[in-house]
């Protein structure tokens, strides 16, 4: 545990020590914002609903971004042999990281607390579904940093590990919008699979069993594949 | 203190390592010679358990890898080729995370080990540096202050002199002595002269498999007949001096080689003999009024075993 820890804070600081952390925040802030504000005063509501819909478009791509280096970096660099000559288990490193990639998107979120702050101030919010948003905006960032450390591990080359992150990424999170072209027979299972629906109940307020069970599974699933690659490839 | 048996590494089908068998008691500096390419590398790597070997064991103390991996590498120190670092991390950022990872858990004992090292490995002036402005030598320091954070009982070094200057090269040998002493070392290293200095027992690979495995001075005895002897005088015209030489013993080799100067004439002589030729060469050349500047017996004994034993065509 205290393995874990150290690797993750490790991880964590060394977003902040370049300028990637300042550069993905700053694209993530003002790619939000835009597109919450822009429509904010048309429609006259006091939610944060606009906001939260986006995020599963946007996570899709700046969650790879952020997890990118997790491993192709040390891979390309070598001092993946350090790390993995040190007396760490390969488990504990997955970890590590995962909490380091999930704990940034996290700070990632943490500017935007503004907009419902700015938002109570001018009108009367719902907390249940701010609090519920963030609650599934936590979820889903983490699973996709899940995705994002396998994708990375698969590769020793950064921008191979975010095309193949956004990949996994971006078909969770449209997968639910293609239901027309799929058989019929599969549609439940294929509508379960997609992210969005899952974030969307979540985001709704209603927490649900199901919604957060989805999300743990798909963690574990690529916590497990990464650590089943650094197995294999070594 | 390490055991391995038939070890054997395959990439796809290219044999790296084959049927490596070695047995390294405690306390002694093992070195492994090869030519580029032989697998020293990969030889090193599995036994640090970052490979996997495709065959074989490997067994430290009595712990078995790949059940006690962890354990075992809890062991080890190792230096890996050219020290992969964090590069963007400050130097005691950087051994401070190792020493949290390698359970060194209060930061008194953090300090109080970060001031040995610091010592040990000359990395007083750079603790607040970035890693990624340190010079290659700096950078080796602080790889060899990773590997020995814990005070490790074996410790692996992989080419810890490579791309150093003269002066680094001489002081991390001189490191590697003065804890070879109460450690196990294994390193590799294609310098002869520096296996020659440093380790108890060399081991020679090539291709993947040992070719050659004895302490030092047993590998040197046995081709002990075979020196050179590298001989200049002044003032001596070449033929006469030839014909001189020969009258010593018939069967020499002369060899002729350019020497620096027109007065003088420098002879490279091969023997084949134990008998030491010194004496008599200069015992001969006592008697002319030639000057004798260079009387040197060159014992290339690792060199010659190195090439003979990796050769291509060998």
């Amino acid at each position: 545990m205290t393995q874990i820890k150290t690797i993750a804070i490790k991880e964590f600081k060394d977003y902040f020590i370049s300028p990637i952390a300042y550069i993905v925040i700053s694209l993530f802030l003002i790619v939000t914002g835009w597109f919450f504000f822009s429509t904010f005063f048309i429609y006259d509501r006091a939610d944060l609903r606009d906001f939260f819909s986006l995020l599963p478009i946007t996570f899709s791509f700046i969650i790879p971004a952020i997890t990118m280096r997790l491993f192709a970096e040390e891979k390309n660099v070598g001092s993946y042999e350090t790390l993995l000559t040190l007396p760490v288990s390969f488990k504990d490193i997955a970890l590590g990281k995962f909490a380091a990639a999930t704990l940034f998107s996290m700070a990632m979120l943490l500017p935007t607390l503004s907009y419902p702050i700015f938002i109570a101030f001018i009108g009367e919010i719902d907390p249940g579904p701010v609090i519920g948003g963030y609650l599934g905006a936590i979820c889903l960032a983490a699973a996709y940093c899940s995705i994002g450390i396998f994708a990375s591990s698969l590769t020793r080359n950064q921008i191979i590990a975010f095309i193949i992150g956004c990949a996994f990424c971006f078909t969770l999170t449209i997968l639910d919008r293609m239901l027309f072209f799929m058989p019929a027979k599969l549609l439940a299972v294929i509508q379960h699979i997609g992210a969005s629906s899952h974030f969307n109940n979540i985001s709704k307020g209603i927490i649900d069993s199901r919604d957060i069970i989805y999300f743990i599974s798909v963690i574990f699933i690529f916590i497990f594949s990464t650590y089943l690659v650094m197995h294999e490839k070594n | 203190m390490i055991e391995v048996q038939n070890l054997t590494k395959f990439y796809n089908d290219f044999c790296a390592v084959d049927r490596i068998s070695l047995t390294i008691p405690k306390g002694e500096i093992l070195g492994l010679l090869g030519p580029n390419g032989a697998g020293k590398t990969t030889t090193l790597r599995m036994l640090t358990g970052y490979f996997k070997p495709t065959q074989g064991t490997i067994k430290v103390k009595d712990l078995l890898m790949p059940d006690d991996t962890i354990k075992i590498k809890s062991l080890i120190g190792y230096l890996p080729e050219s020290a992969p670092l964090y590069y963007n991390m400050l130097v005691y950022d950087y051994l401070e995370y190792v020493a949290k990872i390698k359970g060194i858990d209060t930061e008194e004992k953090r300090l109080e080990r970060f001031k040995e090292l610091s010592k040990l490995c000359g990395l007083s002036g750079i603790m607040d540096k970035p890693i990624s402005t340190l010079s290659k030598g700096l950078k080796q320091r602080v790889g060899l202050a990773h590997a020995m954070m814990t005070d490790p009982e074996i410790l692996i070094l992989d080419e810890p002199t490579s791309g150093l200057d003269p002066n680094q090269i001489a002081e991390i040998r001189d490191i590697i002595k003065a804890i070879g002493k109460e450690k196990t070392i294994v390193f590799s290293t294609h310098i002869l002269s520096e296996a020659e200095a440093t380790c108890d027992r060399i081991a020679i690979i090539n291709k993947g498999k040992i070719v050659a495995h004895d302490s030092t001075k047993n590998l040197k005895q046995s081709v002990k007949k075979d020196s050179i002897i590298r001989l200049t005088l002044c003032d001596a015209p070449e033929d006469e001096a030839l014909a001189l030489l020969k009258n010593i013993s018939p069967e020499l080799e002369i060899k002729p080689v350019p020497s620096a100067s027109k007065e003088e004439a420098s002879f490279e002589i091969t023997t084949l003999n134990e008998h030491d030729l010194r004496k008599d060469i200069y015992l001969a050349v006592k008697k002319t009024d030639w000057i004798l500047t260079e009387l040197n017996k060159e014992t290339q004994a690792l060199e010659k075993i190195f090439q003979d034993l990796t050769r291509e065509d060998a």
